[in-house]
């Protein structure tokens, strides 16, 4: 069943088009690595469909509804969560208490002890489950990570998107967030994830697109796309500049 | 509980201190509440958003001069329920128009607000009405307002207190940390704020209605005195405008100070509250309560 | 045509205001609430040196603008620089620190006028004799001082348009990040932008001091208008600012002669409500 449907999405800044004519479909339960070199609006695009960001022009069509321009809260009650690409956690709160705020205010609406089930299991998930209790604004950078994808988690989304939440980690801490990020994938959470980090992506995701300057240049399975002339020309420049 | 039954306690001992002390002491006792009561409901809202109003005598002084306006038309219960109902209109109209927005707006239609509101009474009294001075003559004994004061004071922090345990409270500090996550986990920015910053009002604008008839004579230049948003805003942040008691614990001592300054040095106490209020921008931006704690969990790291 | 011609020359001055304002919270992030005191001392040291040493105006604000420079600088260095340091890498908190304490300058500053000055009116008589500009009686001191405004205004806008310091300005405005990549010392900047516009303050507020009447505590509405026409004019947008002063001029000058004088605030703030709630990014500004 088709969970999102991107629909000519645009996004303008003055003359710039930071997303142009971007369509694209997803089924629920599958996962989608959204590549592409710096400044090619990956990241304009998730806050698109997070609502961050409202298109220029364009749909994007989530569970059969129209959300393109909708309050941040409403995407977020509909079903959708996100990491940021430079990590926002809330300092002055508890690790369970910034757990607990998806869990709350997005669509499930749990209070008392169910939000704190829900939060604690978040937290489990992300390997943070011993201090639920410490303050958020002592963690250091990979558990504020952590944190922010537990805090994801604990909307029980059905639709992730990931900004680069990979990035930074060291070998060990890799593996072990492609693992997570793979079972989040089993259990039936539909996952898109923007990354730089090849051997992720070749792990985790069975279809890639790739934007450049705006537009989507490649859509499919991953190594075809990743083989693709346009694609490496989009990273590495043309062969006459090689 | 224990902590209830404390306060509960504590609440009952200053009920009953009136029968103890003299006419000045009551009075003295009065303009204490007054301003715990303006603390906590200011903190209510700014302490937890960091959305910083400044238009605390805005809402005070319309709560004043309503019962100026009514108190020979109207009973007095009535007359209060119109100054809480005129103090969250006005509380809307500035929420729906700035809370949408970045702070920094808020922040300065507040700034400008009680001017705004003196101004537009001022003009009104004398073009229209032509009695620019009001007399408030209600049968309301010294204590009488102390009473409902105390009671003000006890809705205020205990309200602040239900809602530090409630969804909402939960939503304001998120709100105060970082607004776009709050928004990506489903809060409602626009509703949630607006709704906290009325209650705030609204209490602000009784504390001011109830502590009218002090006055006898009202003239928009005396119940809009700036000093009043100046004195709610400094003890919230002395005490710690994000704890429950700080506002209390910030009120108390700087408004004997205040009694103090204002007689001794009547033309210099704005150069020295300023000054305070700069030194505790610097040293204390937490606030005491939070420097207490920081104090105790250093003893705590140092002990063996 | 009076409302016109009277509304265009308040509205120098007041662009004028704006422009020194725009400039503390564009260059140096600072949200300044004691403004429009510095504003009013630079007045009240005006009408000083006129009644006590016989200074003409124009020479004592061409003493007072340097003056003002220095003085915001000293300002900076102990007072802002402490919170800038302090909210480094927090996004929104120098706003709120700024706002706090300069909430509490404000007050120092009002205490110290009234303990000098009093908080009677003020005014000076100076080149008041009526000038004919387009068959409009204007006084020539509000000439003069319009003149000033301008020549301080338009001087500033081709200062940052076109020279070098003005470049270096503008690129901490607009991307404090990047400019130290580039060999930009941002501290050393924001201090030049705060003082220079303490100096337009208070070249705005000695060029009023030569024909309006003014009190002690007039800072808080001289703050309140230069805020909403920052605003107004986009932040850091200085044709903006200068173009929503003039807009303000004429729409404060028409509501005083068409219905009432003290309505000229309500008028004020009305137009800023109109703004937040149509284009809160301001009429010029860029949605970010």
């Amino acid at each position: 069943m088709t969970l999102l449907k991107v629909d000519k999405a645009a996004r303008n800044f003055g003359g710039l088009k930071a997303v142009d004519q971007v369509s694209f479909e997803m089924e629920s339960g599958t996962i989608m690595g959204l590549l592409g070199p710096n400044g090619s609006g990956k990241t304009t695009l998730l806050n698109l469909i997070s609502g961050f960001l409202a298109p220029s022009s364009g749909k994007i069509i989530f569970n059969g509804q129209n959300l393109a321009g909708a309050r941040v809260d409403k995407i977020a009650r509909a079903g959708i969560a996100r990491t940021f690409q430079l990590v926002r956690i809330l300092p002055s709160l508890t690790l369970l208490e910034n757990v607990m705020l998806p869990a709350v205010f997005g669509h499930q609406a749990h209070w008392g002890k169910e939000a704190d089930r829900v939060a604690r299991e978040a937290l489990e998930k992300t390997g943070l489950g011993d201090r639920a209790g410490a303050h958020a604004g002592d963690l250091n950078y990979i558990d504020q990570k952590r944190l922010e994808l537990a805090r994801a988690l604990a909307a029980e989304p059905e639709l992730l998107l990931l900004d680069e939440w990979l990035a930074g980690l060291n070998p060990t801490e890799l593996q072990e967030g492609i693992r997570l990020i793979s079972s989040l994938s089993g259990s039936g959470i539909t996952i898109i994830m923007v990354e730089h980090i090849m051997e992720a992506v070749r792990a985790l995701c069975p279809r890639c697109a790739v934007m450049n300057a705006g537009k989507l240049i490649a859509d499919g399975e991953t190594s075809q796309v990743l083989s693709d002339k346009s694609v490496i020309a989009a990273y590495l420049g043309d062969a006459e500049d090689a | 509980m224990i902590r209830l039954a404390i306060a509960l306690a504590a609440l009952a001992a200053l009920a009953v201190v009136p029968m103890f002390v003299s006419e000045y002491e009551l009075g003295l006792m009065i303009g204490m509440a007054t301003y715990v009561a303006l603390a906590s409901a200011w903190a209510l809202f700014s302490g937890h958003t960091r959305y910083i109003s400044l238009a605390t005598v805005a809402f005070y002084g319309t709560g004043a001069y309503t019962v100026a306006v009514l108190n020979e038309t109207l009973p007095y219960p009535v007359v209060i329920l119109c100054a809480g109902l005129i103090g969250a209109a006005m509380a809307l109209l500035v929420g729906l128009s700035t809370l949408r927005l970045s702070g920094i707006y808020f922040v300065i239609f507040t700034f400008g607000l009680a001017e705004l509101v003196r101004q537009l009474i001022t003009w009104y009294e004398v073009t229209i009405t032509g009695t620019l001075g009001r007399y408030i003559f209600l049968d309301l004994s010294a204590r009488d307002i102390y009473w409902q004061m105390l009671a003000l004071v006890a809705i205020a922090i205990g309200l602040t207190a239900w809602i530090n345990r409630s969804r909402l409270g939960l939503a304001l500090r998120a709100i105060g940390d970082d607004e776009v996550v709050a928004a990506h986990s489903g809060i409602h920015l626009a509703r949630t704020k607006l709704f906290a910053f009325t209650i705030s009002a609204t209490l602000i604008t009784l504390v001011g209605a109830v502590a009218s008839p002090r006055w006898v004579y009202v003239e928009p230049l005396i119940v809009f005195n700036p000093t009043v948003s100046f004195l709610t805003v400094i003890m919230a942040l002395l005490g710690g405008a994000n704890r429950l008691w700080g506002p209390l614990v910030g009120a108390i001592p700087l408004f004997l100070l205040f009694e103090w300054l204002s007689v001794n040095f009547p033309d210099t106490y704005p150069i020295f509250l300023g000054l305070m209020f700069i030194a505790v921008v610097f040293v204390l931006p937490n606030g005491l309560l939070a420097g207490f704690d920081d104090l105790r969990a250093r003893f705590g790291r140092t002990k063996p | 045509m009076t409302t016109l011609v009277l509304g265009l020359v308040l509205g120098g001055t007041y662009a004028l205001l704006a422009l020194g304002l725009t400039l503390q919270y564009g260059i140096a992030r600072i949200m300044n609430l004691a403004y429009g005191e510095v504003t009013l001392l630079a007045a009240f040291v005006l009408v000083f040196l006129f009644q006590t040493a016989g200074l003409p105006p124009l020479f004592s604000i061409l003493l007072i603008g340097p003056a003002g420079y220095l003085a915001g600088w000293l300002l900076y260095t102990v007072m802002m620089r402490p919170l800038v340091q302090r909210s480094q890498g927090i996004p929104g908190k120098l706003e709120v620190d700024s706002i706090l304490a300069t909430f509490g300058l404000l007050f120092v500053l009002q205490g110290i006028m009234l303990v000098l000055f009093g908080a009677n009116f003020t005014s000076i008589s100076y080149l008041d004799q009526g000038v004919d500009v387009f068959g409009v009686s204007v006084a020539l001191n509000r000439l003069i001082a319009f003149a000033i405004c301008l020549v301080a205004g338009l001087s500033l806008v081709v200062l940052l348009a076109r020279s070098r310091w003005g470049l270096i300005l503008r690129a901490v405005a607009l991307t404090p990040g990047s400019a130290p990549l580039v060999g930009i010392d941002v501290n050393k900047v924001s201090r030049q932008g705060f003082a220079l516009g303490t100096a337009l303050a208070s070249i705005g507020g000695a060029s009023v001091a030569m024909y309006q009447t003014f009190s002690a505590n007039d800072g808080v509405v001289f703050t309140m208008k230069a805020l909403i026409i920052v605003i107004m004019g986009g932040v850091g947008n200085v044709a903006g600012a200068l173009a929503a002063g003039f807009a303000l001029g004429l729409v404060e000058t028409f509501v005083a002669t068409t219905f009432d004088p003290g309505l000229t605030l309500a008028a004020t703030f009305t137009i800023f409500l109109a703004v937040l709630i149509w284009r809160p990014q301001g009429l010029f500004g860029r949605r970010q």
